[in-house]
């Protein structure tokens, strides 16, 4: 089964953590992506540029609109996402709990419907 | 690195060693390592260093041996790259690879043990009945966290949310990964019966959705019922006992439904369909369990069991002997559903009246109100009285309550026949 993990945190708190624990981080989430990548459990990981990057489009009667910033205001924002294979939920979360970033965000993890067996079992 | 998908041979090899394997390699890692979650870990890391190796290396000779020994190596090389980020882990490691276990400490009986362990950790008193479930499946059949939720109708988070609550309790109540003593073995063994018979119950007369039975489930059980009976070092007479209820009950399993997916109830159910393997198994395991001179509940609802069983016909049943096994058993495991069991069993031998004064007088203790099978049982003693009115509202009280779909189509079709003459009755 595949999960995609995306990760939540306070952008205001991670801006002002001092550069040496930001160093930190990313040196131990480098280190954790290489042992799942390692175990065969990563398929694909990427961080997100800062909330203030976001764009949101629309498509309404065939119009699309481009707006700045994200569609809902949070408190935690989109940081980044693990998409990995795990062999059940109990697994994906035991990946999730090892990822660096769930220290000082949270990890919300998502089964991936795998829409090509759904579509055939119709 | 050579993907095990270019040796079809060897993957499938693979796919069967880790149905078979991963469990018992699991259960001895969980042992060596000390912790459920860098177990499963080095489980995953054992199988993935097998994939990359074997094509290369060949099979190793104790494939067994070969994981449980790479898996525990990996987990301390894990630990060492972690402890640069975390000093605790390094110190952890270090202790891990001073305990490198002996080879001789992963001969066969160890390894039996170990499994014992990982049954009677998952099932530990101190973790509650639906996490005990839970933990069994996954951890002891290899479950997937949603096959157990799709099994019980459960959603996924809230499955593993017990998983996880109960590994946390494990790890911080320090629960012993140990067999229990011989002393205290009859009163851990008991929450380890109840999971087995739990989880048989779910796939066998599964409370709600729109299957008779679960075969999966059943079959589960089964495994973990012989599992027990095998992996004790003393046949435990209520294993025994247990083993042979589930063998029996199961012995009906293709005759307790019809194609239509609708039940059969035990009097016209077709006796040639029952499985007479199982039921000869049941019965040696039967005569093992009595002559320990120790009969518990199990092992009375086995002989229960087994008496109709041994019946050739309906007409034939000891309804005697029946009643008398529902009277040990109610002493020995009193509750209002065998009081419930008995009542029908007596009004098969002395007639329906009989029969309803006892439901009657579970019900009129605020006993069994809500159980759909009670007022199922009691609407049949009426009809058998001809109090046809009574029988009506009886059976409309236990379809207003049952979510199981086969039973509601039964009760139905007991609504629809009330008009019409029928004979005689038995339990589902």
């Amino acid at each position: 089964m595949k999960y995609l993990c995306l990760v939540y945190a306070d952008e205001a708190k991670l801006n002002a953590m001092p550069q040496d624990q930001v160093d930190a981080l990313i040196d131990e989430t480098m280190a954790t992506n290489e042992e799942l990548a390692a175990s065969g459990h990563l398929l694909l990981t990427e961080a997100l540029e800062q909330v203030a990057s976001t764009t949101t489009v629309r498509v309404r009667d065939g119009r699309l609109s481009a707006t700045d910033g994200p569609f809902a205001e949070t408190n935690e924002q989109l940081g980044g996402f693990w998409l990995i294979e795990a062999r059940d939920l109990n697994e994906a979360i035991r990946i999730a709990g090892r990822l660096p970033s769930a220290r000082v965000g949270t990890v919300e993890v998502r089964p991936v419907i795998n829409l090509l067996r759904e579509h055939s079992a119709r | 690195m050579t993907h095990p998908a270019h040796h079809p041979e060897l993957r499938e090899r693979l796919e069967g060693l880790y149905r078979l394997e991963s469990r018992r390699v699991l259960a001895t890692l969980i042992r060596l390592l000390g912790d459920f979650d860098l177990a499963e870990e080095a489980l995953q890391d054992a199988f993935a260093a097998a994939i990359e190796q074997w094509p290369r290396d060949g099979v190793p000779a104790n494939p067994r041996a070969w994981l449980v020994s790479t898996g525990r190596f990996k987990a301390i090389d894990r630990l060492r790259r972690r402890a640069r980020f975390d000093a605790m882990l390094g110190q952890l490691a270090a202790r891990l690879d001073d305990q490198a276990p002996d080879p001789a400490e992963l001969d066969e009986e160890l390894l039996a043990d170990d499994r014992l362990r990982l049954i009677f950790t998952c099932c530990h008193p101190a973790l509650p009945p639906d996490a005990q479930v839970a933990m069994t499946l996954r951890e002891v059949c290899g479950l997937t966290t949603e096959e157990i939720a799709r099994a019980f109708l459960t959603a996924p988070p809230t499955v593993a949310q017990r998983i996880v609550r109960a590994k946390a309790r494990i790890r911080d109540a320090r629960i012993p990964y140990e067999v229990p003593s011989p002393a205290e073995l009859p009163d851990r063994l008991e929450p380890v019966l109840r999971v087995v018979y739990l989880i048989f119950t779910e796939g066998y007369a599964p409370a709600a959705g729109d299957a008779v039975v679960r075969a999966d489930l059943a079959d589960e059980a089964i495994r973990l019922g012989r599992l027990l009976v095998d992996l004790l070092p003393e046949p435990e007479p209520e294993a025994l006992g247990l083993l042979a209820l589930l063998l029996l009950q199961n012995a009906r399993r293709a005759a307790r439904a019809t194609a239509e997916g609708d039940l059969v109830l035990l009097p016209d159910q077709d006796r040639d369909r029952w499985d007479r393997d199982q039921i000869a198994e049941a019965a040696e395991l039967l005569r093992r369990a009595g002559s320990s001179g120790r009969v518990g509940p199990y092992t009375l609802q086995a002989a229960i069991a087994a008496a109709h069983a041994e019946a050739p016909t309906a007409e034939a049943t000891d309804w005697d002997r029946i009643v008398r096994l529902y009277d040990r058993l109610a002493r020995a495991d009193p509750s209002p559903v065998v009081e419930l069991n008995q009542a029908v069993a007596v009004a098969m031998r002395d007639g329906p009246a009989a029969g309803l004064a006892r439901i009657d007088a579970i019900l009129a203790r605020g006993q069994l109100g809500t159980y759909p099978l009670a007022h199922a049982a009691r609407a049949d003693l009426l009809r058998r009285l001809g109090r046809t009115g009574d029988a009506r509202a009886a059976y409309q009280r236990a379809l207003a309550l049952t979510g199981h779909e086969p039973q509601r189509r039964f009760l139905q079709r007991r609504l629809r026949d009330l008009d019409r003459p029928v004979g005689g009755d038995g339990q589902p």
